[in-house]
């Protein structure tokens, strides 16, 4: 509480405890290919939080509506080791929500050409399964996520499948990757716009929308959050805000 | 609800449904279908409905659940197994999970937690028949019924969904609209004030076309309002 | 105007009813700047100082110095949990119950209120959903016989009337005796105790028209 009064107390002054300005990303670290056994890996550090996303490639059967289109299935798992308060079990709402809104900005902005991962109309599609797994919780999980996922998606190549079965380390192409959609969270707190809020943060925050981007500068995707209310403006400056730093954060894909 | 590449979902300014671009389907609102509720509510837009019950406030159990100076809000979003074309399996599934966290925190910003320490107002939706824009029409409904349980509230909450079909921009999307559409943003906001309380999109929007959506929103949302309160008000009318 | 139809004049959450200034906020309303706006959906009544909702529903909110009609839910070491229909549950310890010294190594608690106990009480404490009970005040007894009747807590000073005229009314007129608990649980023994619940029930459910008092006279004769 006294913490989080001081927090208030240095943003009225638009100062921040670790010195940041107030649209400043922690450092951003972005390795990729670190899981060998995954398709496709990555993993996002933006400060003290840790995400590792990896992509698996299963054989899957495709949706009726779409026979001749691969299928992408995205999950978070909130790991008990990242913070004190994720307990072991299936993921609740907030995890559910993050692997939905990840999900949603790679999904609606269309940069996996689903089409090329068919292999039998109707029958056996190639299914992409992004795993986000959170390593350490210090605010802006969605943010990191999503970054993730895309670097992960950028490196991620499709086996051979020969004779119905899957040749794990042989692979026949890349993922066919069009666009990097970014996804920037922007927080509001008092009546300023804060960019990569840290768990503590977070916690002051009034509310915040979560907006994917494609490098077009269309809009794929926003999710609001947080208990107070957005005025139209709020919602105005801030799109603009997010579409401003998503090249930044796009540069480290 | 299918997904059909091509499909043309507006003609000549008409929709499928014979609308044009800025028509509401047709509403129903009743309160107090739910007897053994502190508050209930059934709104309906063309055919989708739902059902919304409150309970509460009451004590919140598990102890380790209350907070000592609010009210905690609990919120469930279910689709019943026979509202959809393919059956839904009972039971919550991700995207319920979601919606019940979203719609949750759409109305809890209208609420006077702080009048009830230590206990919980949970808020049950039922989706009924689903045919497009569930999500905007259980917040009506849950904002209707938290009005009908006598839950203090500085507002009600209205909400409705906006989007883009064949490049057209329109208001309220049913189901075809929903699965087939370039963009869908469902919106709830809280009439007096103009504050959003729940904004959703996904698809490809430009800055401009989002912002024109929500103008779109803003002002259907005052249709929507005014037979919230007719309703409300209806239920203490006397027929004379 | 509403008056026309004889019903009073009803707000919804979130409507303006006046602006601040030569009226005040009342119960059931708040201020949002200049305006006055109510909180619940409910009757409006403006006084010449004040605009107060009270609402149509809702749970019991325990107010100190209320009298309340609770019923014993558990029997505990040092008093007794009581249901008194709202959110929270009441406590009466007891020495707020009894008047002598109780060893309580010797007795047990349930010889002076045992579960189901019907009880008359006061609320003396409300601090943060913890609820104190006392039966210190002339009035307050176990209730035995009658019948119990609920009604919509924010309605119980309809059901009383200016200092007591309504309930007094159905007291005289159905020859019983009427326990009113501002918690929303009414208390009736006597004669015609079926005629004073549909009296009561009248009451609840058309609290806000006008002509309310004639037509439950009318009910009564």
């Amino acid at each position: 509480m006294i913490r989080s009064n001081y927090i208030l107390k240095l943003l009225e002054k638009d100062e921040r405890l670790d010195g940041r300005k107030l649209d400043e990303y922690r450092p951003i670290v972005v390795e990729k290919k670190i899981i060998g056994k995954a398709e496709g890996s990555a993993r996002v550090k933006l400060g003290k939080t840790d995400v590792i996303v990896g992509i698996k490639t299963e054989i899957e059967t495709p949706f009726p509506d779409t026979p001749n289109e691969g299928v992408l299935k995205t999950n978070a798992e909130f790991a008990p080791i990242a913070h004190e308060e994720f307990l072991p079990g299936p993921p609740g709402e907030d995890a559910t929500e993050l692997a939905r809104v990840v999900d949603r900005g790679i999904r609606e902005s269309k940069c996996i050409e689903l089409e090329k991962l068919c292999i039998t109309e109707g029958e056996k599609v190639w299914g992409i399964y992004v795993d986000i797994h959170v390593i350490n919780h210090d605010g802006n999980l969605i943010d990191a996520s999503a970054l993730g996922a895309m670097a992960a998606l950028l490196n991620t190549k499709i086996p051979k499948y020969e004779d119905n079965k899957i040749i794990r380390n042989e692979f026949q192409m890349d993922l066919p990757v069009v666009h990097k959609p970014v996804t920037v969270t922007v927080g509001k707190v008092i009546d300023k716009f804060l960019l990569d809020a840290d768990q503590e943060e977070e916690q002051v925050l009034d509310a915040w929308l979560s907006i994917a981007t494609r490098e077009d500068g269309v809009v794929c995707a926003m999710q609001k959050g947080g208990k107070s209310g957005l005025k139209q403006k709020d919602v105005d400056d801030m799109i603009v805000l997010a579409m401003k730093k998503s090249k930044e954060l796009r540069k480290k894909l | 609800m299918a997904i059909i590449k091509g499909i043309e979902l507006i003609k000549n300014g008409k929709r499928l449904d014979g609308r044009k671009p800025m028509e509401l389907r047709e509403m129903e609102m009743k309160v107090g279908v739910v007897p053994n509720a502190n508050g209930s509510a059934m709104v309906r837009f063309g055919k989708t409905t739902a059902i919304a019950a409150v309970y509460g406030p009451r004590l919140a159990l598990p102890k380790h659940l209350q907070s000592a100076n609010k009210a905690i809000v609990q919120c469930r979003y279910n689709m019943a197994p026979f509202s959809v074309d393919e059956r839904v399996r009972p039971g919550s599934s991700r995207r319920e999970v979601e919606i019940s966290k979203v719609v949750r925190l759409a109305l809890e910003p209208v609420l006077f937690l702080e009048n009830y320490p230590k206990t919980t107002i949970d808020i049950y939706i039922e989706i009924i028949e689903a045919d497009g824009s569930t999500r905007v029409t259980s917040i009506n409904a849950a904002s209707l019924a938290l009005a009908d349980a006598g839950v203090p509230m500085k507002d009600l909450v209205v909400a409705v969904s906006g989007g883009k079909i064949n490049g057209k921009l329109i208001i309220d999307l049913n189901g075809i609209e929903d699965n087939n559409s370039e963009a869908d943003i469902p919106m709830a906001f809280i009439p007096g004030k103009k504050e959003i309380t729940l904004l959703q999109m996904d698809g490809e929007l430009k800055h401009e076309e989002i912002k024109e959506i929500m103008n779109n929103i803003f002002k259907a949302g005052e249709e929507i309002y005014k037979m919230q309160v007719k309703v409300l008000k209806d239920k203490y009318r006397v027929i004379v | 105007m509403e008056k026309a139809n004889g019903v009073r004049e009803i707000a919804v959450p979130g409507e303006i009813l006046g602006k601040k200034g030569k009226v005040f906020s009342g119960s059931g309303t708040y201020e949002d700047g200049d305006n006055i706006v109510s909180k619940f959906l409910g009757v409006v009544t403006r006084s010449e100082n004040y605009i107060y909702v009270t609402p149509l529903s809702g749970v019991y909110t325990p107010k100190v110095n209320d009298f309340v009609i609770g019923i014993v839910n558990q029997v505990e070491k040092f008093g007794w949990i009581v249901d008194i229909n709202s959110p929270w549950e009441g406590f009466l310890a007891i020495s707020e119950a009894i008047d002598e010294f109780i060893d309580i190594k010797k007795v047990v608690l349930n010889r002076y209120f045992d579960v189901d106990d019907v009880i008359y009480a006061q609320v003396v404490s409300t601090r943060r959903g913890d609820i104190q009970l006392s039966m210190k005040e002339p009035g307050c007894r176990k209730l035995t016989g009658g019948v119990l009747v609920n009604i919509t807590p924010s309605k119980v000073p309809r059901l009383i009337g200016k200092q007591g005229s309504m309930v007094n009314m159905i007291k005289e007129k159905t020859k019983t005796v009427i326990r009113v608990g501002q918690n929303g649980i009414v208390w009736i023994n006597g004669e015609n105790i079926d005629k004073a619940i549909m009296a009561i029930k009248l009451i609840d459910q058309k609290s806000h028209i006008y002509g309310l008092t004639d037509e439950v006279s009318k009910l009564l004769s």
